[in-house]
């Protein structure tokens, strides 16, 4: 690609200055200059140009994709034999992909003693290929790699998607480096250009500042790990006629690089965070790991699962597990009630997404205001008391 | 022991906030560092280093200017830097990065184990780690938030997943990422700042590295990022007014017209 800038047209407006990621892009005695180095001809500057200015000219594609390829894929993620609802939300938006592509939906489900691999088929999949094996309960990554690999270069479907969860982000990515093709990163958006049959796959960047929209246009299959609680799940169809596919599994051949030797059980409390519906999260403004007993109390009042801020992990007041945000979980429950969180950007990017938030803080110019439904200025050590008060009441 | 780390340099664009009126980024004397998550594998590194003896390197691809990031990584206790810049490996995405290092790591003959951190702030997919693992067909370990053993070619961590902590093994060589629970970073140190002015830095591009144009930076990438944009956060709050007993029954009336209590 090539970045061509027609000095003629520049006025000097300076408007693709700050659009930039890179901050490449500068004013010079009146013109635009591009600092080509470090360029990843994102098209940012192009677009801000009301004079066209700037335009970036494409290569010739080198390769046309393999049309031998067909089909839309979601790995259906299990722990210990029980579905992650990951797996369905996929599905809901798998469907319609693979509608709009008028081809099939596969689930691919790699476990052991898995509980209701039918209702894969009533969340909107054609086929379901299933392998079962001890070996398979542990999600043991370089088994799932080899196994995917195998099945995707046997069956070819054409995009293959999977939830970007801990597992997900760890082995999706080694499966795209050995069939040496693309993968989209922890997507909030999937569509279809109809037009060239392209996957368009829309993911947060910059710490959830820049929304980009990335293709993979010639190689097979198009891949994309996908945020968990982005798409809502569909109500499933007990009637819809699907197909179970055995496939087995067979440990020899595949040299399994690492061993797991223990699981540590962290999560402190009974609802999952994940999955939970309410979320009571606390953050700096706590004061001290004892107030976590506080948001305990009203998490146990309403039935809500217990979250937190990175600022509280990092104060060591409460375990990983519950953090919520970039470097955390991602969450979309019903209702999600901060308190004391000042809502760092890299928070919002794990909670923004919840149906109803609530922020209760004593700062009235805390970042956590712009994406809350409602806001409570105050202090939490007395708004808090008194809603679990009435709650009981 | 021979350690090497991967690390970026990136904008610290933590700072940029979006202006509501012309949608585009506020930068305020934005400067590049190195992803914070990096210089948890660093100061990791440098660790183990100096505890059992051997070399730590340090790589990275990037501009020109991207030296900066590996004289400052020098102050923190590395050996030695190598800074992969050529024109050719302009527009990687994921897949071409992890094949340009993975020729790097190649070149270096030596590595027993290499730390990634877990993902960058600005592109911050995380793939490159397990990316750059399959290319040299070495075991991968992501989330590592504890070293509990390493010798002989044997690595005993301990790794964070969504449920709790897992502790796995592995052999040497391998790929790991960290995160921050693993160590906290020191500040450099007077004679290491004085090591990093003078330090000869490698620059190595495709002839050093011995590969094609055509698979390394863009052509060498399957992705392509056709459009960027700024996320429309048009959005107003209710605020509930009153005493606290007063903005706890508005909101529990809210709360119940929507069924959620
Ligand atoms: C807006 C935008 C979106 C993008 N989305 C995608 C996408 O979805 N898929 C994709 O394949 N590419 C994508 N890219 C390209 C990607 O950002 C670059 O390939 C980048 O070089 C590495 O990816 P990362 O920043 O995500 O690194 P990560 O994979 O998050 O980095 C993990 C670790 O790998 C090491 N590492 C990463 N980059 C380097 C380097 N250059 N030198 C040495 N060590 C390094 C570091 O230890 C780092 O902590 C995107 C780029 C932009 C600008």
């Amino acid at each position: 690609m090539k970045l061509k800038i027609n000095l003629d047209e520049c006025v000097g407006c300076g408007n693709c200055t700050s659009v930039c990621p890179f901050d490449l892009v500068e004013i010079v005695k009146g013109k635009v200059k591009i600092n080509e180095e470090g360029c990843n001809f994102c098209g940012a500057c192009v677009e801000s140009c009301g004079y066209y200015a700037i335009t970036i000219e494409a290569d010739e594609p080198v390769a046309e994709a393999d049309e031998s390829y067909c089909g839309v894929w979601v790995f259906a993620e299990q722990r210990r034999g029980t579905l992650k609802n990951v797996a369905y939300e996929l599905l809901s938006r798998g469907r319609e992909l693979a509608d709009t592509l008028e081809t099939e939906l596969g689930a691919v489900c790699l476990g052991h003693n898995v509980q209701d691999a039918e209702s894969l088929i009533a969340y909107g999949a054609d086929k379901v290929y299933l392998a079962d094996s001890p070996d398979l309960a542990d999600n043991q990554e370089d088994y799932l790699t080899h196994k995917l690999v195998d099945l995707i270069r046997e069956y070819k479907p054409e995009v293959v998607i999977a939830g970007a969860t801990a597992l997900g982000r760890a082995f999706f990515p080694r499966v795209a480096a050995i069939l040496n093709t693309g993968l989209t990163a922890d997507c909030t958006g999937l569509d279809i250009d109809t037009e060239k049959r392209l996957l368009l796959q829309t993911r947060p960047t910059f710490g959830g500042n820049i929304m980009a929209t990335i293709i993979c246009p010639a190689n097979r299959p198009q891949m994309a790990t996908v945020r968990p609680r982005v798409f809502k799940k569909n109500a499933p169809d007990d009637k819809r006629q699907g197909q179970i596919i055995k496939v087995d599994f067979k440990k020899e051949g595949i040299a399994p690089k690492t061993k797991l030797l223990d699981f540590i059980d962290d999560v402190t409390e009974t609802v999952k965070l994940e999955d939970a519906d309410i979320i009571i999260s606390g953050g700096r403004g706590l004061g001290k790991p004892e107030n976590f007993k506080l948001l305990a109390e009203l998490a146990e009042a309403m039935g809500a699962a217990l979250g937190s801020s990175r600022a509280a992990v990092d104060e060591g007041w409460i375990p990983y597990s519950h953090q919520v945000g970039q470097t955390g979980k991602t969450v979309c429950p019903k209702l999600y009630i901060a308190c004391g969180i000042s809502g760092a950007i890299q928070h919002l990017a794990g909670m923004q997404t919840s149906d109803i938030i609530v922020a209760i803080n004593d700062d009235p110019n805390a970042p956590i205001f712009e994406v809350a439904t409602y806001g409570i200025v105050g202090d939490l050590f007395q708004v808090v008391p008194m809603l679990i008060k009435k709650l009981k009441g | 022991m021979n350690i090497v780390v991967c690390l970026k340099q990136v904008p610290g664009t933590t700072e940029v906030k979006i202006d509501p009126q012309t949608n585009t980024l506020i930068r305020q004397g934005i400067e590049n560092i190195i992803n914070p998550f990096d210089t948890y594998a660093i100061e990791e590194g440098v660790r183990l280093k100096e505890k059992d003896g051997g070399k730590v390197t340090v790589i990275t691809m990037g501009p020109s200017q991207a030296e900066a990031a590996l004289r400052e990584s020098i102050s923190l206790g590395i050996d030695e830097a190598i800074l992969l810049c050529d024109n050719a490996f302009r527009g990687a995405d994921t897949w071409a990065t992890a094949f340009t290092l993975s020729c790097a790591v190649k070149k270096l003959q030596q590595y027993d184990l290499i730390i990634c951190g877990r993902q960058t702030i600005d592109g911050d997919t995380g793939q490159v780690g397990p990316e750059l693992a399959e290319m040299l067909d070495i075991p991968f370990i992501a989330y590592v938030g504890q070293i509990e053993e390493i010798k002989d070619g044997y690595l005993r961590v301990r790794r964070m997943v969504e449920e709790g902590h897992e502790i796995l093994e592995t052999t040497l060589p391998a790929v790991i990422t960290v995160a921050k629970e693993i160590n906290v970073p020191r500040l450099p140190s007077l004679r290491g700042i004085m090591k990093s002015k003078s330090a000869k830095i490698d620059t190595w591009g495709i002839r050093e590295l011995g590969v094609e144009e055509s698979m390394v930076g863009l052509p060498g990438s399957s992705t392509q990022v056709i459009k960027i944009f700024f996320p429309q956060r048009v959005h107003q709050a209710e605020m509930l007014e009153g005493n606290p007993e007063k903005q706890v029954d508005t909101l529990i009336d809210r709360l119940k017209s929507a069924g959620l209590c």
